[in-house]
């Protein structure tokens, strides 16, 4: 009946519509399927060429000489008669290539910058999803984005410049640049994730919890802390975990923050160099395929296998919350 | 007595052993919460206004259109800024069809629950994880070793490499694997916005799938494809891990033209500057003037696309 009228027509002239090919429904469809591969083979590649540089530490004997898996990990005798201990020089005439300064450093800020950021952030999503009114909730959200939107190079100068003097003659530090205040910094980097991702798990909260919890005489902050809370628990572990992964990768920050000091010991007003920072120093100054080089495409497989699972479980967390709120509750 | 010991055993089972004492307000939660939100807001401040005081004195229209000079110690950024402004260029040419079409591919094509579309969501969201200097280790191994090399090898047999050293095209294929995730995100999210009506409508009038697509489904979600493009600059633009190695440099006497040239960066010139000034009181102005230059352009580009994003968010509560 309709196809009759002339408006149909007109319609689909205007529309465009030419008769159906399947050839191109084909193409098309392939065109576009190839595009969403990208992702997934970019992961890969990712892996595989960060690895196969990293390989010769295994295979290579002209490379075994220089650096192994065991010299990387051991307390190593370098000259005859001294102690044996954990050192990363490479430049120095026996490179020395230990990973555990660099471990220990990479930890120290992560772990400083996380006791930071997570009660800000896990604080000031319960302030934003729990207590804040309309309005006060349109600040706070725009703020944290703001706080995301700065590049890391310029939290990096800001802790280098300003926040590294104000510690300094505050707490009378030796050391100007130490992990303290490369933690600070990343911390900085770290609380939008972890607000985010914590706000986002309280506000999907199934809201006939609240109204139960109401019906049974609780007030707003009873409903916010027995209830709310404990449901959004794994969620906000899970922005503690993806805001974790974040401060070990970090580059920028802790490279311009840390004073890049690779020494072992267990006071947060020393120096550190981190995993990601040492790449950055250094990589511009290797000789290519060399063991240094080696060693650096190393560190980066490490990173790389580290934040993958980090991101992985976080994801994993996130994915089973939707599924349990969307699926049984609601 | 009996009927009141079973009343209270269901008061027990309703409230799930939570008790609550009508009394206590949660003052000191509220308060503990809300200081945190002020410690976040002022730290913000300190930042921002130290780089507003110390960079405001020194943009100028000279600032901005003149090259440095001096070792950095006067002149200008242009430099910088046209090498940031070309390198997202290019990235935004590479990422936002690739980004678009994944969004379109998972949203309309594969089916929510098959493994392929859960292998790619977690290839998508492990791709946002990936520590950013890991980006700049593979721009080196992949696009300039493998790629470049092997295209120096076969097509040209001169001692110095064309393509396989760094360069703004290699830096700009390195950042637009980094923002892929930027992309993909926000045209789902504008997806998830048109009305299932209009696609049933296209059907309807005998549309086929690929049809529905080029003129329903792509038109609607261009607000979306933009918002994640202008983020995707924003981000890109501030990022100097995964360019370091990749193609930027502190100093070139000339501008960018061809793929194959170096460039440079306003985030790596404020590392350098930062990090590796001989005098950092003479640079200091200069430096910034840099950062409040690099800020004012994320922020500028954040501010759009929240703009962007929250009207069409107000598009779809209208029209649901």
């Amino acid at each position: 009946m309709y196809r009759n009228r002339p408006e149909f027509n007109e319609k689909m002239k205007e529309l465009n519509f030419k008769p159906k090919s399947r050839l191109r429904e084909f193409f098309g469809e392939m065109f576009i399927a190839v595009n969403a591969f990208v992702a997934l083979i970019a992961i890969i590649l990712i892996f595989v060429f960060i690895f196969k540089e990293a390989i010769p530490i295994f295979t290579d004997s002209e490379i075994r000489e220089e650096v192994t898996l065991e010299k990387m990990t051991f307390k190593q005798e370098f000259y005859e008669g001294r102690d044996a201990k954990w050192s990363w020089q490479p430049n120095s005439e026996v490179p020395k290539y230990s990973l555990l300064p660099l471990f220990i450093g990479t930890l120290k800020a992560a772990l400083i910058a996380m006791l930071f950021a997570a009660p800000l952030g896990i604080g000031a999503a319960i302030y934003s999803s729990e207590f804040a009114n309309k309005r006060m909730r349109e600040i706070i959200k725009p703020t944290i984005e703001l706080l995301a939107g700065i590049p890391s190079v310029v939290l990096g100068f800001f802790a280098l410049i300003i926040l590294a003097t104000f510690l300094q003659n505050t707490l009378g530090l030796t050391f100007r640049l130490n992990a303290l205040n490369a933690g600070l910094a990343l911390g900085l980097a770290v609380i939008p994730i972890v607000f985010t991702v914590a706000e986002d798990a309280m506000t999907s909260v199934p809201h006939s919890l609240r109204e139960a919890a109401t019906a049974l005489g609780a007030n707003q902050w009873q409903i916010s802390f027995t209830v709310v809370l404990p449901a959004a628990l794994s969620g906000i572990s899970a922005g503690i975990i993806l805001g974790f992964g974040r401060a070990i990768g970090e580059t920028m920050i802790v490279l311009m923050a840390s004073g890049n000091a690779a020494i072992v010991s267990t006071s947060l007003t020393d120096s550190v160099r981190t995993f990601s920072a040492t790449i950055a120093s250094e990589l511009g100054e290797v000789v290519f395929g060399g063991g240094h080089y080696t060693v650096l495409f190393f560190i980066g497989s490490l990173l790389f296998v580290f934040t993958f699972i980090i991101n992985l479980s976080g994801d994993m967390i996130l994915t089973r919350i939707k599924s349990r709120f969307q699926g049984k509750i609601n | 007595m009996a009927v009141k010991s079973k009343m209270s055993d269901h008061k027990l089972i309703a409230t799930n052993g939570l008790e609550f004492k009508p009394k206590n307000q949660g003052y000191f939660p509220r308060g503990l919460s809300f200081l945190a939100v002020v410690i976040i807001i002022l730290m913000l401040a300190i930042i921002l206004g130290n780089i507003i005081y110390g960079g405001a004195g020194t943009i100028s229209l000279e600032f901005l259109s003149h090259p440095p000079e001096n070792g950095m110690e006067a002149g200008g950024i242009f430099p910088a800024i046209f090498g940031t402004v070309f390198l997202v260029i290019l990235m935004v040419i590479a990422v936002v069809p690739v980004g678009g079409f994944t969004a379109i591919y998972l949203h309309e094509y594969a089916s929510p629950s098959s493994k392929i579309t859960r292998l790619i969501r977690v290839a998508v969201n492990n791709l946002a994880g990936v520590p950013s200097i890991v980006f700049g280790l593979f721009g080196l191994g992949f696009f300039i070793a493998f790629i470049g090399g092997g295209l120096d090898s076969i097509f040209y047999k001169s001692e110095d490499p064309i393509w396989g050293q760094p360069a703004i095209i290699w830096a700009s294929l390195t950042l637009a694997l980094l923002t892929l995730p930027v992309i993909i995100v926000s045209t789902e999210e504008a997806l998830r916005t048109i009305p299932n009506e209009l696609k049933e409508a296209s059907y309807a009038l005998g549309g086929t799938k690929l049809q529905t697509i080029t003129r329903i489904i792509i038109p609607q979600a261009l607000p979306g494809i933009f918002t994640g493009s202008i983020l995707a600059v924003s981000r890109g633009a501030g990022e100097v891990a995964p360019i370091m190695f990749t193609g930027v440099a502190y100093y070139l006497p000339y501008l960018p033209t061809k793929f194959n040239d170096q460039f440079m960066e306003m985030g790596y010139h404020i590392y350098v500057m930062a990090t590796q000034s001989p005098d950092i009181e003479a640079t200091k102005p200069i430096l910034y003037g840099t950062i409040l230059v690099l800020l004012i352009l994320t922020f500028l580009l954040n501010f759009i696309a929240i703009y962007i994003r929250s009207s069409m968010r107000r598009k779809r509560a209208t029209l649901q």
